[in-house]
Parts: structure tokens; sequence; C-alpha cells
């Protein structure tokens, strides 16, 4: 029977996950929108307050690692098992730096004062701990869709080494590159509302 | 560029990465350059820009059938409704 599984249903299922991530960032990203237009110049003011070459950084990485999930999708497709898993260890690869660097950033942040419910932010104009304090649960919500993204690229990884996921049956592996895209996607748009308001 | 098996070549996916990170480093130099209310709408229509590309190229929507193309645009009338409802409301208070 397992010759006549459901490719397409599956990545139907998995679509339609990705709508309700699509609706649970896009009720985040009104909510900033709402507060951006009622303390737009505190936003601005905490948008200075990010690292742009963080956040470029960061872009750039996440739209390689995406490019390589696709060549991965390609790869398989074409049966090339070594393409298939080097481009996903270098997704992983990707994936790691891109924490490693909100790591940094965070700490940095946090290093300054500038955390939810600290001192500074709670003194300091509502606006700024508005902005703030959704910048620490969007990035961060994001940050746990890569871990998970993660996760899910190294299962794929572990079912293409042992055959499992191959040219003909690669639902798995289409699946984990679909989430790993959404997150990218996700990251395209937070990325100008946090760090390029000007 | 693509075959009848639903198949990118690298080659394609690799301009269309070029195509995203040249994107990224114009929305950089525009948010550069103060133009009030137009950086915001700039910003995002080339968010926009940059979120079809990989739609459409990277998560193979393009070779998609009609059922996920109708029930992907419907989910974003959603989030337009829910955006704008949002902001009729904000603005008329």
């Amino acid at each position: 029977m397992s010759s006549h599984a459901d490719e397409s249903g599956k990545k139907m299922g998995m679509w339609l996950f990705l709508y309700t991530e699509i609706i649970l960032f896009g009720g985040l990203f009104v909510l900033y929108a709402v507060y951006f237009s009622r303390y737009t110049s505190d936003f601005i003011e905490g948008g200075k307050g990010l690292s742009l070459i963080f956040g470029v950084v960061n872009t750039i990485i996440l739209l390689i690692s995406s490019f390589a999930v696709a060549a991965a999708i390609t790869a398989i497709q074409r049966g090339q098992k070594k393409i298939v898993l080097s481009a996903i260890a270098g997704c992983l690869g990707c994936g790691a730096i891109f924490l490693v660097n909100k790591y940094f950033e965070w700490g940095h942040k946090i290093a300054l004062g500038i955390y939810p419910n600290s001192d500074r932010l709670l003194d300091g104009p509502d606006g700024l701990n508005m902005f703030f304090g959704l910048y620490y649960i969007i990035t961060g919500l994001h940050g746990l869709h890569i871990v998970i993204g993660m996760t899910f690229l190294a299962v794929s990884f572990g079912f293409v080494l042992v055959g499992r996921v191959t040219a003909k049956r690669f639902a798995l592996l289409e699946n984990a590159g679909l989430y790993w895209h959404l997150v990218d996607l996700i990251w395209i748009f937070i990325f100008p509302l946090f760090y390029l308001v000007v | 560029m693509e075959n009848k098996d639903h198949i990118f070549a690298y080659k394609t996916l690799f301009y269309v990465l070029l195509v995203l990170l040249i994107l990224t480093s114009i929305t950089v130099g525009i948010s550069l350059v103060d133009m009030g209310k137009l950086n915001v709408w700039l910003a995002l229509g080339i968010a926009s820009v940059k979120a079809s590309l990989v739609l459409m190229v990277f998560m193979h929507l393009k070779f998609e059938g009609r059922v996920l193309i109708i029930s992907f645009l419907s989910t974003i009338f959603f989030l337009a409704i829910m955006i704008g409802f949002t902001f009729w409301d904000i603005g008329f208070r």
C-alpha cells in the first residue's frame, strides 16, 4: 500500500497549516501596525536602536538557506542524493548562524536593560515599551519557528540518508522545505518592520 | 528554465536568490533616505515582491493546481479583511 501514499494530500495538509501560520503572524503584524500608527515617533526611535547590520546579515542568511532548501528539492527530484544532503546540511548551518546572531543581538539588548518588564522600558515612553515588547514577541516566535524548521529538516536529512525519502516519495522533505520557506517569508516582513523604520 | 516534471533548474533558483539579494539591498538603500510615509509603502511593496518570488519559485506555487492557488489567495483575502477592517476602525475613532 505504501506505493499508493497520497503525496499531494500530504502537501495540501502542510499548506493548510501554513495558512494558519500566516494568520498567526498576520495578527501580530496588525498589532504592530496599529501601535506604529499611534506611537510613530517612538517606533522610529526604537527601530534606530536595533542593529541594521544584524538585520541585513540575518536576511541574507535566511535567503541563502531558502535557496539551499529549494535546491535540495530539485536535487531529490533528480535523484542526486549527495546534493540533497549537502543542501540540507548547508541550510541547517544557516539556521544555526541565524540563531547565534539572534543570541548576540538579544544579549546586547538585555545588557542595555531593554527587555520585557525592564525598569528602563517601564520608566520610558509607552511607545518604546510597546515597540520592544512586540520586537521580543515577534522575533522570539519567529526564532522558535527556526528551531522547529531546523528539527523538521534534520529529520528529513535522516530519512534521505537511510533512503526512505527518494525521488519517488519526497513529501516529507517537501513539507519540511515549505515550512522553512514560510519562516523565511515571515522574516521578509519582520526585517523592514523592525529594522528599516525611519 | 524548467521541464514538465515541475523541476526548477539550479540556475533558475540561483537567479531568484540573486534578485532577492538585490531587492534586499534596494530596500535597505531606500530606508536610508527619509521620504516620510512613502518609506513604509516602498518597504512593504518590496517585501511583497520578495515574498511573491519565494512563494512562486522556492515554494513551487507556480506549479500547483487550482485548489492550492485558490485556498492560498483566500487566506490572503482574509488577512486583507483583518488588516483593512482594523484600520477602518482605528482610522475613524
